[in-house]
């Protein structure tokens, strides 16, 4: 049986089968997929043979007149009305399963932006695009949308469900070990094929010992954080590590390096003050109003160069969250006093006085 | 015999290609002989557009990463070959240019209902399409085909000129139908009951009444969308108040439908071709004429199919279906009745023959894949992948398209009085449905496998069954480009090919060709259904 299985799913090029509920999908695929090859190459066979057999001999050939009885219509319809209803009746109450999840699941939170995946664990840490659950357990995940509509899609599961903005959608897997790929399925823009994530799915008790880890470490780094913020240190020094933060959250570094490198948007070092070209023509100083308002209006002055694809961002920052930004962009800049020179591309520690 | 046959008829008209001269006499003309040829030069060079960007499309997909264009270009490419094929080709191209064309012939009619209002909606095209395609070009809309919201109210290219020029095709497509139906209703000649209607007839009139039934909602969602654009009420945009989902279900509440539009004239095309080459009255008349209005209507009910995986309540899903299969049953009907027309027949092997065997493969692997996508649970994993994308091609591209130039090669004597080299024909006809299989199956494997649509750039395990698809779409373009080249060839050298060449008994072949401007003498009598063949074929009459 199971070599059937998997002789089957590499004629089909199905991916590998991470859960039961993906080896009961393709179970019905299979059925339907069979029946459905005897069904057509049977209806093309009978027709070639009339082909065949009533070629055209003469000219003038006449054909009697041929009318269907009542019941060969009925035979007709009756025949696959019982085969789609009962691939309909297993399809559907597979589906009702993958919508309905077990009330001892654990939660994920998923959350698609443009072009990322979030998870976020209650009470416990956050990651970005590689998505770790434990196997043998439900996983329920509730998925949300930060821009547009993306769709959590991991092929090996057979599982697929919409990221909604505004509201919270829901699926579970109980998957095996291994690690798969995940895919936005929901055309969301330049990004759409580049949103790309992994599932690892590890044996339970090495996933509880990960959990517990991340939940003590980020305990750890709340404690560190603690005697900084009450010690007396330099606010537009403390601004500048909020706007980097910030920034980092926001996904600004998807698109814009700090490092002078080329990516999709300008890159940060050194744009503030510069005369900057516009793609209008005209020119302008980049200071802080200029800053600011391309996070809120990013496509009403755009740069000489690059394309108007930035989403806005009014009304997710708000006016200090900006303000600590533009703190940071201004921090960025060759010639800025710093106790190290800076060597990473995107986290590089700010230290300017 | 109760028409008067065109050899016996006395014309005191001219036909109806030279009996004006001037490029003056075709903008103005209310001819729909001649609006039918207009709607084929416009429908064709759109066709060869879309047909274009999908060539760039399958070149860009190539390798993995960047081939020949960068994404955004990519996303415009796939949004232009999307609109362009749907609302320019698809929608408007048979009932446009057979519809208007065979309809009025097939009831023994002068004209269309309302004359005026067909030549409107060739302006109307005209204006839409102008207006879409620069909007396009212009704008570099990115979303789509479908216009999602919220992405497409809150993208940073312009919609707006696009959503205006699919309004207005849309305008032009619910007046079509419109003047079908009311010429259907009031034109018929004496004798011409409705079950003695050609099926072509029958099919064409449940095309009108979803246009007209359907097209009215699109309008309304595509001004929405401009308006949530535009002045930035939330409708749609969840960050504004609105609702992400309801687009969708506005959308494919007429976008289904509109899946049947294109499809239930390749359909009525295909009843014709199979009785004329088959020389046999169809298997059963009934439940092809009534199977089509079942399309039609239940078509109506099965547009959350589209939305399996939106968040859509589970019992909605169950109903749409389960609705969904009856669109199968309908369409198995006929495939039943159209194999089963061949029993008995007299069967000649033309290339409009051969293009109905490819429409019968076409549509049956398309429509079971159809009926594999209703099936919920597949669903969720085919969703948005390009197993999708293959079942539609099939659907609308192979069965449709198939139609097309089945009804292109069965009428084209007719239409314009020539006759085509039969040796290419039958040979482009075999390239054509070679190249077809070769780019769509290996699409079916790559959904399989989970390759989501609309992808620029994709991991390298799909790049091989890619490359595949890639070889076929150019092996198809290239069948195209014979299939132009001798047609084209025999509008000046072919030979005259005389009123009735392939001895049809359809009404339509009645007629000199090409057609006198008046279409009849005098009025037909009708006493009996067309394609009856126990007498033999209509006299093969050949021009001297």
């Amino acid at each position: 049986m199971k070599e059937l299985n998997d002789l089957l799913r590499r004629i089909l090029f199905l991916p590998e089968q991470g859960s039961d509920f993906a080896r009961s999908v393709d179970h019905l695929h299979f059925f339907v997929w069979s029946v459905s090859m005897l069904g057509a190459l049977t209806t093309l066979a009978v027709g070639l043979v009339f082909v065949l057999r009533y070629r055209r001999k003469t000219a003038l050939q006449a054909t009697p007149h041929v009318e269907p009885k009542p019941i060969h219509e009925a035979m007709l319809i009756g025949g696959p009305l019982v085969l789609f209803l009962t691939w309909f009746a297993i399809g559907y109450s597979q589906y009702v399963t993958l919508q309905t999840p077990p009330r001892d699941a654990i939660d994920v939170y998923v959350q698609g932006k443009k072009w990322m995946w979030k998870f976020a664990y209650p009470g416990g840490p956050n990651a970005t695009d590689v998505l770790r659950v434990p196997a043998g357990r439900p996983v329920r995940l509730l998925l949300t949308s930060r821009d547009v509509i993306h769709s959590f899609y991991v092929p090996a599961l057979r599982l697929k469900q919409d990221a909604l903005p505004g509201r919270y959608t829901q699926t579970w897997f109980n998957a095996e070990p291994g690690r798969y790929p995940i895919f936005c399925a929901e055309y969301c823009g330049i990004g759409h094929s580049a949103m790309l994530g992994e599932l690892v799915v590890m044996p339970a008790a090495e996933f509880d010992a990960w959990l517990e880890q991340q939940r003590r470490s980020n305990q750890a780094a709340a404690q560190d954080q603690q005697p900084v913020a009450s010690e007396d240190i330099d606010v537009r020094g403390s601004l500048v590590e909020q706007g980097r933060r910030i920034a980092a959250m926001q996904g600004c570094f998807k698109c814009h390096s700090v490092d002078g490198s080329q990516h999709i948007g300008p890159t940060w070092l050194d744009v503030y003050n510069r005369k900057v070209k516009l793609e209008n023509g005209r020119s302008l100083v980049a200071d802080e109003a200029y800053l600011t308002r391309s996070m809120m209006e990013p496509n009403a002055e755009v740069v000489a160069g690059y394309k108007p694809v930035m989403p806005t961002f009014q009304g997710k920052l708000s006016g200090p969250e900006a303000a600590a930004i533009v703190e940071f962009i201004k921090s960025l800049r060759t010639d800025a006093p710093s106790a190290e020179p800076p060597k990473g591309p995107v986290y590089v520690p700010v230290t300017g006085k | 015999m109760s028409q008067s046959p065109a050899s016996d008829a006395v014309y005191h008209t001219p036909n109806y290609l030279n009996a004006e001269k001037g490029v003056r006499s075709w903008l103005t003309t209310r001819d729909h002989k001649r609006i039918g040829v207009v709607y084929l030069a416009l429908t064709v060079a759109s066709f060869a557009l879309g047909g274009f960007f999908a060539l760039l499309l399958r070149l860009e997909l190539l390798t993995p990463g960047p081939t020949v264009m960068d994404a955004m270009t990519y996303n415009r490419m796939f949004t232009l070959h999307g609109v362009i094929m749907i609302f320019l080709f698809m929608i408007p191209a048979i009932p446009g240019v057979f519809g208007n064309f065979f309809l009025p012939l097939m009831i023994g009619a002068e004209d269309v209902a309302f004359p005026r209002i067909n030549l409107l909606t060739v302006y109307l095209y005209l204006v839409g399409a102008a207006i879409a395609v620069w909007g396009m070009i212009q704008g570099g809309t990115d979303t789509g085909w479908t216009f999602y919201t919220p992405y497409s109210t809150t993208t940073v290219t312009t919609l707006s000129p696009v959503l205006l020029g699919a309004f207005i095709l849309g305008m032009g497509s619910i007046l079509t139908g419109l003047n079908f139906i009311v010429t259907i209703h009031t034109l018929r000649a004496p004798g011409l009951t409705w079950m003695r209607l050609p099926l072509f007839v029958w099919a064409m009139y449940a095309t009108s009444v979803i246009q007209v039934l359907a097209t009215p909602v699109l309008g309304m969602t595509l001004l929405l969308v401009a308006v949530e654009k535009t002045f930035g009420f939330g409708i749609f945009d969840p960050a504004r108040g609105g609702d992400p989902i309801l687009f969708q279900h506005l959308f494919w509440f007429y976008s289904h439908p509109a899946v049947y539009i294109m499809v239930l004239p390749a359909m009525a095309v295909i009843s014709e071709v199979v009785q004329t080459f088959a020389r046999k009255n169809m298997f059963g008349y009934k439940a092809v004429a009534f199977s089509s209005l079942g399309i039609a209507f239940v078509g109506f009910f099965v547009w959350g199919h589209h939305l399996f995986t939106s968040g859509q309540s589970t019992f909605a899903s169950g109903v749409f279906g389960v609705l969904s299969m009856f669109v199968g049953i309908f369409t198995a009907v006929k495939v039943f009745n159209w194999t089963a027309t061949l029993y008995k027949g007299a069967i000649q092997v033309a290339a409009p023959f051969v293009y109905f065997l490819g429409f019968l493969y076409f549509l049956i692997f398309g429509g079971l894949t159809g009926i594999a996508l209703s099936t919920v649970s597949l669903d969720v994993h085919w969703q948005d992948t390009y197993f999708v994308v293959a079942h539609f091609h099939f659907i609308m591209v192979g069965a449709t398209m198939m139609a097309f130039l089945a009804a292109l090669h069965y009428w084209w004597p007719k239409m314009f009085g020539r006759t085509y080299s039969e040796k290419w024909s039958l040979a482009a006809a075999v390239l054509v449905i070679l190249g077809f299989n070769a780019t769509f199956i290996p699409q079916f494997l790559l959904g399989n496998m989970g390759m989501p649509r609309r992808y620029y750039s994709y991991p390298e395990q799909f790049q091989s069954l890619n490359v595949a698809s890639t070889a076929g779409a150019s092996l198809l373009a290239f069948g195209f480009l014979i299939v132009l080249a001798y047609l084209l060839v025999s509008l000046f050298a072919g030979k005259a090919a005389g009123p009735n060449p392939w001895g049809s008994r359809g009404y339509e072949w009645d007629t000199p060709s090409p057609p006198d401007v008046l279409n009849f003498p005098e009025t037909p009598v009708y006493t009996r259904g067309p394609h009856e063949y126990q007498d033999g074929p209509a006299e093969v009459k050949h021009a001297n």
